[in-house]
């Protein structure tokens, strides 16, 4: 106990009352020494770096047919084969891997911004819990594809003329992704919520005086972080596999718009005969979907500062 | 504070008149509303500028709603709340902001009423986040003027609330709670929580904070020892309801209620011996529920010097001694009725 007491004081005048440090530092500090979360943040740059100069480095069209390299092994000339039509690979993985990590990220923070803010509103406020819950199982009921395709039909042409046809569709895809995947997410974040306005921390704001909204954001929403951030991980994943599905179906991207769902697809008859055409894409997307899923696990670790300090 | 204060020269700080607070039940398939918990029922007083009252009762018998109710942390159904001289009762949340600052609360379980994702600065300071324009350093010397004043050590400003023990953590709360220098502290059972060695010191903050800073107490608690340690007057309550108030030596002297008296007679001794020939009164039965609360007296079903008159009527809340509230038809006729 005097040791405890006398490291203290030891400590306090070593430190002599330095001033509060900004909370993100120790959040930062704890989140480096998660091997996994930085082996993962590792990895998400380097698939970035790959995307953003890929062009660059590696100077070979996408959508370049050549009949006589078909079906081609890896070799130097074309490092990850060709495909059935004797379009270079890795520029394909390259190509596709701008499609997917736009879409799969903006469609995760569409997704979670909306069944966050659900999900808040419905826990928070109870007269709109019930409204707000019936539409989050309105949703859930609702059959995606078909829902899909409805939106697709409905909103392909005037988005196509508006914006082009490469953001269009992205916008498309992206919205429509968003609106069928954020039910989960409000309804583990509403159950949370219920569960933390009811602490005392939450009435101790209330007699300070805060209102509803900074209460919201200064003491629900980092609690419910840890939920959404594994919700967010899962997201990804999801959203890569829904846009690929959907391009399957013709209602994506057009057919000669590599994306890494889209490669996978095409690669599938052929997987007895060349492996590595799934292998390169797929390989692409585990370690997309790992990767952030460990950001997300170092994220969550970080900034509960129960768990900072071990 | 041992010195009996003359109670009608001073200034009420705070005046509670008729508050009730009724949560209301439904039931059924079209949830109607079928009967209310009341939880707090009639109940009025009057507390003065840099007094302490003790609010004292068994467990769920509506002394934390009371203590709520008054800061507004609950809509009260009737009953008016005057702080300072201004009423609060009937103000919406928006009105009643600017008044926060007047009176703070400290909880009764440190651990959960700090976020745990705060460290003890950006918990102490959020209270200046919200009434003051303060820049960040002097917010910050603030906070450490504030941590100095509860006995924490300023390096302790980046740590976090797991980080600290229960009568640390309670400290901060206090901090947080005299951080806009509020006049009225509700203190909401603040040891309860703690163990024996740590109550003392808290209990000892709290005092030597009221003679600095010339604080108001509600202190709400089930230990009588501790009331009667830090409380000038105490009032007992029964099932929503004041049975007595009176200043503390006289309660604790001279009871006039019955319930009261078994309820003081609960309180362990120290020495058996002192306590000589003495039986202790034990209550029979339950409390009832506070849904459906006895028709007379609230304490007929228990009460060991029951009437007839009991269990029709009421008994209203009377000034029996000067400064000596209750609420018992015994004492109708007079404290002579007493045996």
């Amino acid at each position: 106990m005097t040791d405890s007491i006398n490291t203290a004081k030891a400590a306090a005048a070593a430190a002599s009352y330095r001033p509060p440090r900004n909370q993100w530092w120790d959040v930062w500090d704890q989140f480096r020494t998660h091997k996994g979360a930085m082996f993962g943040m590792c990895v998400f740059v380097l698939l970035i770096a790959l995307v953003a100069l890929g062009p660059w480095l590696w100077d070979v069209s996408a959508t370049q047919t050549n009949m006589r390299m078909r079906n081609k092994p890896m070799s130097w000339e074309f490092p990850l084969g060709t495909d059935q039509l004797g379009r270079d690979i890795l520029a394909r993985v390259i190509a596709g891997g701008k499609t997917t990590l736009a879409v799969g990220l903006t469609a995760m923070c569409l997704s979670i911004t909306l069944g966050a803010t659900i999900g808040i509103c419905a826990g928070f406020f109870r007269r709109a819990d019930n409204i707000l819950m019936r539409v989050t199982d309105l949703f859930l009921a609702l059959p995606l594809l078909p829902l899909l395709l409805l939106m697709v039909m409905l909103f392909r042409e005037p988005l196509v003329q508006s914006f082009g046809p490469e953001l269009g569709i992205f916008l498309l895809i992206v919205t429509a992704i968003a609106m069928t995947s954020w039910m989960n997410t409000a309804r583990i974040v509403r159950g949370e919520v219920l569960t933390i306005k009811e602490r005392e921390f939450v009435l101790a704001a209330r007699s300070i005086g805060t209102p509803a909204r900074r209460i919201i954001l200064r003491h629900i929403l980092p609690s419910v972080l840890s939920p959404v951030m594994v919700a967010a991980t899962l997201g990804i994943a999801n959203a890569v596999i829904t846009e690929s599905a959907l391009s399957f179906l013709g209602l994506g991207f057009p057919p000669d718009f590599p994306t890494w769902g889209r490669l996978l697809q095409d690669g599938m008859p052929y997987i007895n005969l060349y492996p590595s055409r799934v292998l390169w894409p797929a390989l692409a997307l585990s370690s997309l979907v790992l990767s952030v899923n460990y950001i997300g696990d170092g994220l969550r670790d970080a900034l509960d500062p129960r768990i900072r300090g071990r | 504070m041992s010195e009996q204060r003359p109670v009608t020269a001073q200034k009420p700080l705070v005046e509670v008149n008729g508050l009730k607070m009724y949560f209301p039940i439904h039931a059924g398939v079209l949830r109607r509303h079928v009967g209310d918990v009341k939880a707090v029922d009639d109940v009025s007083f009057t507390i003065y500028e840099g007094e302490t009252l003790g609010l004292v009762g068994e467990s769920g018998c509506g002394k934390s709603t009371c203590g709520r109710a008054v800061l507004r942390l609950y809509d009260p159904t009737a009953g008016s709340i005057r702080i300072d001289g201004q009423e609060i009762g009937t103000l919406s949340q928006s009105q009643l902001r600017p008044k926060r600052p007047l009176m703070q609360m400290v909880f009764q379980d440190p651990q959960a009423s700090l976020n745990a994702r705060m460290s003890v600065a950006a918990i102490i300071s959020e209270p200046l986040d919200e009434h003051t324009k303060m820049s960040r350093d002097e917010k910050l010397a603030r906070v450490y003027e504030l941590m100095d004043a509860v006995g924490l050590n300023r390096d302790f400003a980046n740590r976090y609330p797991h980080e600290f023990s229960g009568g640390q953590r309670q400290r901060i709360g206090i901090a947080r709670a005299l951080a806009l220098n509020p006049k009225f502290i509700v203190c909401d059972e603040p040891i309860a929580a703690l163990d024996v060695s740590i109550q003392a010191q808290v209990v000892n903050l709290l005092e030597d904070l009221q003679e600095k800073l010339g604080l108001t107490y509600l202190f709400i608690s089930h230990d009588l020892s501790m009331v009667r340690h830090i409380c000038d007057r105490v009032a007992v309550m029964y099932l929503g309801r004041i049975v007595e108030l009176a200043s503390r030596d006289t309660l604790y002297d001279a009871p006039l209620h019955p319930y009261t008296e078994a309820l003081l007679s609960a309180v362990p001794e120290a020495d058996p011996d002192a306590i000589g020939g003495k039986q202790r009164i034990i209550l029979q039965g339950d409390v009832p529920s506070p849904a459906n609360p006895p028709k007379g007296c609230n304490f007929c079903t228990r009460c060991p010097k029951v009437m007839e008159i009991c269990k029709t009527v009421k008994p209203a809340l009377k000034e029996h001694q000067p400064g000596h509230f209750a609420a018992c038809h015994l004492l109708e006729d007079g404290t002579a009725a007493r045996q």
